[in-house]
């Protein structure tokens, strides 16, 4: 194994400097997330950076890599979900962390993807595990600590994680309910109230005059206007059932495409988002009242929303970047409460990816598709599975990491007795 | 929520647990009567109102069965009765009128022990006035006991049952130095924190290494700023607490002269704990994430003579695995938590494994987190596929020690519960599957034989009295949406 993933990152290494070469993974279980469903001992072939064929019995162009799945699952590489991947190497070290703002005023223009590192250990780290994109969130400044930000946290965006700076797909952040009414002048109602005052200045700016208190500055209005007309999607952190239903309303008043992240209540209303088509990306393994938004919390709650018809992604509630894989873990464990495996799978590739807006290029294993894809030692939502391979683009990705240097630093010592 | 700086473990001093055990049952049954000459004389004067519920004789039949010996059987049975393991192989019989469980194709296993939780004193909700965990008014509280914070109505109790958890050990957090007593629970439900303690079971000390106890009181201009400080203060306390023992020592030699007019020395709750540290019938349990600091605190063990159960969080161990095996100190970790402060950056998903691989090496799963206690058996799977990628297998049963009989053995209790062995409480679950599974999950949690939790049954599941009332149905709401 070890010699495999040497050549492996032998192989990145060369990729890095000319066209991928093909690689054919033969006699795999494909699970393409697309109508075609799973297919059993299928070839997928890799040329050009794309999936080009996927089929029984493919023939290796010249030159390919060949690997032998032997029947283990292929999926579409995976999404690490809403957090702060890149953008802080150690939370507790500002000069090291750039994912919270706070300069008390609303500012849409604020871009968190600005800030993105794909050289942290986080991204390189996750990346081995299987990650393969993941959504930049930006949060209000002193989360846990005294509150500088605002309700419109600002713009994140979705990445790949290999060394691509450009965000693929832009997503505009609002941070709602009792965590944050210490943002909106000590009550959530204001927030509505807020959000419709900055709407209004970026929609019909001339309704201003000279001494208007004002939400916005001339670039935010101009940011929010363009956002606005582009049909983006604004990302409503929202836990509260009660809450959720006002931001279906906002949104329908505002002409708004909403997504609701948190949602620990949503399942109390999964017949109003699903009417509204509005997608949740829940946290599964919430079901404790961390707070009085979220007395509803289960385990449950993507089963339910998925049974009543409602678009359902996954991320883990902690922002914090490092252990991102977890989201693995999380999906197995809305499967054992209920989910269908399918759905769980897809709420960690194809799911997240439309409802992003790069569902063309990620999130499911088709011809033509960039090739993004993970190569399983067993069932991707298994605790002990581990990846065996991951592509980016065609790229074998590393499985090498700073984590497995240290490994290997200290595991002869162990064996050998050493270190005392 | 993990660790963040609320955790403080302490360290603490570990004593052969059976020992331990001991002197806490003497401490409660037989001192009352006698003078008091020592600081740990005293009984305990919170003492646990704890009684096993009633229970049936109960066979579970026919299943995979996980000792916490290191041993597995399949096709076997358990046999539980009065509370208590009674037998565990195959083709058992069973006594008249007991309750017999069909468990072909599913798992048993002692019940799950937690070594590092702040249940109840970092309860859910999560407001400020349950903010229970961190006494952060000096670096030094030895004087708090965490059972005098424990909120018995934690919802989080009940969710760490359906994964199997029978008993566990809430610690103060790692704000302090010394953080203060920690207490060992049932996992039972209860209205006070007495009815759920452990009968018996030694106290633990929690101490702190590194950022959290610097940070907090550095951040105030106050000792600790730096990691020196930190040293610096467990020493001072410890010599404190040495000369406390000493003038208990004088006063004891003056009794026996016949010495009548001898004054005791003036008592300090806070040395009382430091005191009882020393001596080894309080475990010290010490939050460390660097191994150069476990190194450091293993030499001041050594200095003042007193013995650590385990290092907590020990995100580093794997680099010192053989000097912790040799000082037969056991590691309480996460499987693959890590960078989320400066000393966990070198955090790995080997560490369990490395740790269990050394010659003598002591590995326990911990949670610190109200959402990891519910999964530990995940936890340890993970570290089991991780091993498996540097070519150490780990049988299940040896993960399950993990979980359980190791993490019974740093706790002093590990002659009562932690392993399926005949005479021990019957703290018993029943999986539906191996249990190093995501799809696993607990179908019945048995604490000393009574059935607290059925997973298949609504009645047969403890819930906290917060959530009564709660609306577990569709909101219904109405809104007209659109213009207003």
């Amino acid at each position: 194994m070890k010699r495999l993933t040497s050549l492996l990152a032998l192989a990145a290494c060369f990729a890095s400097m000319s066209a991928p070469a093909a690689t054919l993974i033969r006699n795999a279980t494909v699970h393409t997330l697309t109508s075609a469903g799973t297919l059993e001992n299928t070839d997928v072939l890799i040329d050009k950076g794309r999936i080009a064929e996927i089929g029984r019995g493919l023939r290796a162009p010249d030159g390919a890599e060949i690997i032998d799945a032997a029947g283990r699952p292929l999926t579409p590489g995976l999404f690490g979900g809403l957090g702060h991947l890149g953008l802080l190497e150690i939370g507790l070290e500002p000069p090291a962390a750039d994912a919270r703002f706070g300069l008390g005023a609303m500012r849409p223009e604020f871009d968190v993807t600005l800030a993105y590192n794909p050289d942290s250990a986080a991204v390189e780290v996750n990346r081995a595990a299987g990650i393969t994109f993941a959504m930049l969130m930006p949060s209000p400044a002193g989360d846990s600590g005294p509150r500088g930000g605002s309700i419109l946290t600002g713009q994140g965006g979705i990445v790949t994680l290999d060394a691509g700076l450009e965000p693929l797909a832009r997503a505009m952040f609002v941070d709602l309910g009792g965590d944050a009414s210490a943002l909106s002048g000590g009550s959530r109602a204001a927030q509505f109230m807020l959000l419709e005052q900055a709407f209004t200045e970026a929609r019909t700016p001339d309704l201003l005059r000279a001494g208007d208190p004002r939400q916005l500055t001339p670039i935010g209005r101009r940011t929010l206007r363009t956002y606005l007309e582009r049909g983006g999607p604004f990302v409503f952190h929202v836990d509260r059932a009660a809450d959720i239903l006002q931001v279906i309303a906002f949104a329908r008043r505002e002409k708004l495409r909403a997504v609701i992240t948190g949602g620990a209540e949503a399942w109390r209303v999964a017949r109003e988002l699903a009417a509204a088509d509005v997608p949740v990306v829940l946290a599964p393994l919430d079901n404790l009242p961390q707070n009085f938004d979220q007395v509803g919390a289960t385990l449950e709650n993507a089963a339910r929303l998925h049974a009543a018809g409602v678009r359902v992604a996954f991320s883990l509630r902690d922002t914090e970047p490092h252990n991102i894989r977890k989201i693995r873990q999380a999906a197995g464990n809305a499967v054992a409460h209920g989910l269908p495996w399918e759905a769980g799978l897809a709420a960690i590739t194809r799911v997240p990816a439309e409802v992003f807006g790069v569902g063309d290029r990620m999130g499911s294993i088709a011809v033509g598709r960039p090739a993004d894809l993970v190569l399983w030692s067993g069932d991707p939502l298994e605790v002990t599975s581990l990846a065996d391979h991951v592509f980016i683009g065609g790229e074998p990705q590393p499985l090498e990491t700073r984590q497995t240097e240290l490994r290997d630093r200290y595991l002869d010592r162990v064996r050998r007795g050493a270190a005392r | 929520m993990h660790e963040s700086w609320r955790t403080a473990l302490v360290l603490g001093a570990l004593l052969a647990a059976g020992c331990a055990a001991q002197a806490g049952r003497e401490t409660e049954e037989t001192r009352e009567s006698q003078a008091i000459v020592s600081p740990t004389d005293r009984a305990d004067p919170y003492p646990s109102t704890y009684h096993p519920a009633p229970s049936e004789p109960t066979l579970i039949r026919g299943a995979t069965v996980l000792t916490g010996t290191g041993v597995r059987l399949d096709g076997a049975d358990v046999l539980m009765a009065d509370g208590k393991i009674v037998a565990v192989g195959p083709g058992l019989e069973a006594p008249a009128g007991a309750r017999i469980i069909d468990a072909q194709g599913r798992w048993v296993t002692p019940g799950i022990i937690d070594v590092h939780s702040h249940l109840g004193v970092y309860p859910t909700p999560a407001v400020r006035a349950h903010s229970d965990g961190n006494e952060a008014t000096s670096p030094t509280t030895a004087e708090v006991w965490a059972e005098h914070g424990v909120w018995p109505q934690d919802p989080g109790f009940a969710t760490a049952l359906a994964g199997g958890v029978t008993t566990l050990q809430i610690l103060p957090g790692s704000a302090n130095l010394i953080g203060g007593r920690s207490v060992v629970l049932k996992n039972v439900p209860a209205a006070t924190t007495q009815a759920m303690k452990f009968p018996g079971a030694p106290y633990g000390l929690k101490m702190a290494c590194g950022e959290n106890p610097k940070r907090v009181y550095g951040g105030r201009s106050q000792t600790p700023s730096t990691r020196m400080g930190n040293v610096a203060g467990y020493r001072k306390q410890w010599i404190e607490a040495q000369e406390y023992l000493r003038s208990w020592e004088r006063y004891a030699k003056k009794l026996a002269n016949g010495d009548e007019d001898a004054e005791p020395p003036k008592r300090d709750l806070r040395l009382d704990t430091l005191a009882a540290a020393l001596k080894g019938e309080i475990l010290v349990h010490h939050h460390c994430y660097r191994a150069d600091e476990m190194a450091i605190v293993l030499d001041m063990a050594r200095e003042f003579g007193y013995r650590l159960a385990a290092f907590h969080h020990a995100i580093e161990a794997y680099k010192i695995a053989n000097l912790l095996a040799d000082a037969k100190v056991c590691v309480a970790t996460w499987a693959d938590w890590w960078g989320f402060k400066m000393e966990s950056y070198d955090g790995i998903p080997e560490n369990i494994a490395l740790v269990d691989a050394a010659q003598g090496g002591c590995v326990i799963v911990h949670s610190d987190s109200e959402e990891g206690i519910q999964r530990l058996n995940q936890e340890a799977g993970k570290a089991i596929a991780h091993a498996r990628r540097i070519g150490i297998e780990i049988p299940p049963e040896r993960a399950i020690t993990w979980i359980t009989a190791n993490a019974a053995r740093v706790l002093g209790i590990d002659d009562r519960t932690g392993t399926l062995e005949p005479g021990k409480m019957a703290d018993v679950v029943v999986w539906n599957r191996n249990p190093f599974s995501v799809y696993a999950l607990a179908d019945l949690v048995f604490i000393d034989g009574h059935l607290h939790y059925d997973r298949a049954a609504s009645d047969e599941k403890p819930r906290s009295d917060f959530l009564l009332g709660r609306k577990d149905r569709p909101l219904n709401g109405v809104l007209a949406g659109g213009a207003r």
